[in-house]
């Protein structure tokens, strides 16, 4: 029998085009969100929002269906599928339409607007960031909005500088990775090399001034001494364990209401080792469901934490002649741009499956109906399935 | 500049051949739009050191653009024609840096939303050449070949998943002398049809003894030019101002010479060695990633007739408390790992192989080294099924080969 191009193409075409409703039907028993009778379940739940939690999850940087929700993939992510999903809102069709680079994407994701900034500059993003609206419409302190990301390049995530928003009106950020290397000064060539942890251009991150103001944090913030910190360092195998370290810590020490978390071990991928890859989603899974029992356990969050887990982006395809399949996202092709998103906890229908396509960028003026902010600049739309 | 503005000394920079075919499709060159002329002298800038059918393409390719009339011109461009640059990307010196000119582009088709419209704008365009294209006539069938978990004595998970729907997995394959019975078919196949850069085998490690006929490049034996980039690399990074783009630029205008393969090297050869880890990305680290992204090129490139690709086992990448333990700095291999690595190399090598011409004849054989399992593709074999009858490597590779 023939295996001509076509038949690359006509599988390509397969996958692209499969039912997205399939992810997840029948691994975890969920239900067609269009079968259910409609209304927010946000609406019931304005009694508490005052008190209000959301944590955003990146599920990255960068993850393919194949690899995650899709059937083939769906061994990767044992803790979502089977502890997570059955809880959740799952969104099968999440577009990216902005520029597939991690910081512009994450700062897309955090605006409503797709960022045009450089990936690899030390930029605040061109709009107003989720955090500037959330503090500004509900005077909330800054110990209220944080951010948790991975390297250097994210540390302007947390604002802009929009006139009437802008420089302290935003979220404070936390760089764990940055903070073990200034913990570690000194430290071994080894360490070095994992601190240069940009893997789209390995080798390569934006230098940062200053360090004593930021080690400062994790004894007045954190509550932890310099030495506990690299002590319980050297007990974690990668750099988004210490992130979810850090952040446990920040939950239990400042309990902030706006809390995003950039995860970041699966863009090892740009190293071309599939192993580490998957390893690293596998990892990611196992992370996301050890936040969500924390978020269930510490008194401050449960019962009224909304968390939402969703990839900056994909991958590119098997099949995209441009590209070298997983290892990068430069193609723009179907597969970089399409994700998922699972939203689950407080005000969430749970188990249930939405195949309508939304966009990234439509995360911000969601969470801002859930949390009572208006994000006045951003260009995604509500979505609708959720509030 | 635009291309309206290209005079023969325009190509004065260029290397000699690359110099004389811009000069001789000069008026050619001068009708493109600028979305798109420099991608295609990103290409004719290499032109000297560009594998014998890259040079075809080439040509071929200048020779449809001076054939085309006014009406096809439209017809084949009007896509390019719309996209709008920057008044910096046009002031840019793309006819010398053309490489530099093509990536500063993606970053401004990215941020102003016309990726999509370039990205159909040129595969339209790759369409149409496709269609002037006449059938190869190659005497042999295309065969690739990949060996992949060397080291590894036991793997309980299933192997070559994906590619089992598109052939026959056997899961009784001899294995007496099987390297090397792949090593001397991919010579009689050498020795039968002598094309230059036609028969290739890449070695994830050390390489194994074969004809002088073969075309060959392996990670072990590019040590030196590895480590030589590293270190490059390293010192451009802690410059003053040194950022990714500038890096990038840097690396693109290196020569061989610059880090250490020898001027007695086949200069082709030699340029498409430094090609493999100036621009691949986890090649300088990685073995397996060496291996398949050289499999990529090589298919991409030199459309190899035959293609043997060894993957061996790559360093283990050490967890987060292992670094900051410090000490041992001596690499360990990671098998598994690496045959994981290879299970996906394999399968992305069958994908750029059905790329090329003359796929519905071609034939495929991934084998797990030292083991009795082996997935078998081509034109014969049956798809999605299995066989556990006793068969030799060197019979499976006649099955889909001859």
């Amino acid at each position: 029998m023939n295996v001509d191009r076509s038949s690359v193409r006509r599988e390509t075409a397969s996958l692209v085009s499969r039912s997205r409703r399939e992810f997840l039907r029948d691994a975890a028993g969920l239900v067609a969100g269009g079968a259910l009778v409609q209304g927010s379940p946000f609406i019931r739940a304005e009694t508490v929002r005052k008190k209000r939690k959301v944590v955003v999850v990146t599920f990255g940087g960068g993850a393919r269906d194949q690899e995650t929700f899709a059937p083939e993939g769906q061994e990767n992510i044992p803790h979502m599928l089977g502890e997570m999903a059955p809880q959740s809102s799952f969104f099968t069709h999440v577009t990216n339409q902005g520029i597939l680079g991690h910081y512009v994407a994450t700062a897309s994701l955090a605006t409503g607007v797709y960022e045009t900034l450089n990936n690899f500059a030390s930029v605040a993003p061109e709009h107003p960031t989720i955090f500037e609206y959330f503090r500004k419409e509900l005077r909330r302190p800054s110990s209220d909005a944080w951010v948790v990301a991975p390297s250097n390049g994210f540390h302007r995530i947390g604002e802009s500088e929009v006139r009437g928003f802008g420089p302290g009106q935003g979220a404070r950020v936390i760089l764990p990775k940055r903070l073990l290397g200034l913990a570690n000064s000194g430290g071994t060539a080894d360490l070095e090399h994992l601190l240069h942890d940009n893997y789209e251009t390995p080798l390569y991150t934006p230098a940062l001034a200053g360090g004593e103001i930021e080690l400062q944090q994790l004894e007045a913030i954190l509550k932890l001494s310099v030495g506990d910190f690299s002590s319980h360092a050297r007990t974690l195998s990668s750099p988004d364990e210490l992130s979810l370290y850090i952040a446990k810590r920040l939950m239990r020490e400042e309990a902030p209401s706006l809390l995003w978390i950039t995860m970041h071990d699966i863009d090892v991928a740009h190293s071309g080792a599939y192993s580490l890859y998957i390893e690293g989603i596998r990892r990611t899974d196992r992370l996301c469901a050890e936040l969500w029992k924390t978020i269930e356990t510490e008194p401050e969050y449960a019962g009224n934490t909304t968390m939402f887990v969703l990839p900056d982006f994909g991958r590119d395809s098997d099949f995209d002649a441009g590209g070298n399949g997983f290892q990068h996202h430069r193609t723009g092709d179907a597969a970089s741009r399409t994700t998922w998103m699972m939203v689950l906890g407080a005000g969430t229908r749970r188990g249930v499956v939405y195949d309508t396509p939304i966009q990234s960028i439509d995360l911000v003026p969601s969470i801002g109906a859930m949390m009572g902010f208006s994000p006045s600049q951003s260009s995604g739309k509500l979505i609708r399935d959720l509030v | 500049m635009l291309p309206g503005d290209l005079k023969a000394e325009s190509f004065a920079g260029y290397p000699p051949q690359a110099r004389a075919i811009a000069v001789e499709h000069v008026e050619a060159l001068r009708r493109l739009p600028i979305a798109f002329a420099p991608s295609l002298l990103r290409e004719l800038i290499d032109y000297d050191y560009k594998f014998p059918i890259e040079r075809s393409t080439i040509e071929k390719e200048l020779r449809a653009l001076n054939a085309l009339s006014d009406a096809q011109r439209h017809e084949w461009f009007g896509g390019f024609e719309s996209i709008s640059l920057s008044p910096s990307l046009e002031n840019f010196n793309w006819v010398n840096l053309p490489a530099q000119f093509v990536e500063q582009e993606a970053a401004y088709l990215w941020s102003t939303h016309q990726l999509d419209a370039f990205r159909k704008a040129a595969k339209d365009y790759g369409d149409r050449l496709n269609q002037l294209a006449k059938p190869e006539s190659r005497k042999q069938r295309r065969l690739g070949i990949a060996v992949v978990g060397g080291g590894v004595a036991t793997y309980k998970e299933p192997l070559f998943r994906i590619l089992r729907k598109h052939g026959t997995y056997f899961t009784n394959v001899s294995t007496k002398d099987a390297f090397k019975s792949i090593v001397d078919l991919v010579e009689r196949r050498a020795e039968a049809d002598p094309i230059p850069y036609a028969h290739w085998y890449v070695d994830g490690g050390r390489l194994h003894p074969h004809s002088e006929h073969i075309t060959s490049v392996s990670y072990e034996a590019l040590a030196p030019v590895r480590d030589s980039l590293l270190k490059r690399m390293q010192s451009e990074i802690n410059r003053p101002g040194m950022g990714p783009e500038e890096l990038r630029t840097v690396l693109a205008r290196l020569n061989p010479a610059d880090l250490g393969i020898g001027a007695d090297l086949d200069p082709v050869l030699s340029r498409f060695q430094l090609k493999l880890f100036s621009e691949g990305s986890g090649t300088q680290i990685y073995s397996t990633t060496f291996a398949q992204w050289a499999t990529r090129e090589v298919l991409r490139r030199a459309q190899a007739n035959t293609l043997l690709v060894r993957y061996a086992p790559r360093q283990r990448q050490r967890p987060m408390n292992e670094l900051l333990a410090g000490g041992r700095s001596e690499a360990e291999l990671d098998p598994v790992g690496s045959l994981v690595d290879a299970e996906m190399g394999a399968y992305y090598h069958w994908i750029n192989q059905q790329r090329l011409p003359g796929s519905d004849r071609s034939g495929f054989v991934a084998w797990f080294e030292g083991h009795g399992e082996a997935i078998a593709i081509g034109p014969t074999m049956p798809r999605g099924t299995e066989s556990n009858s006793a068969i030799g490597l060197q019979e499976l590779l006649s099955l889909v080969s001859a």
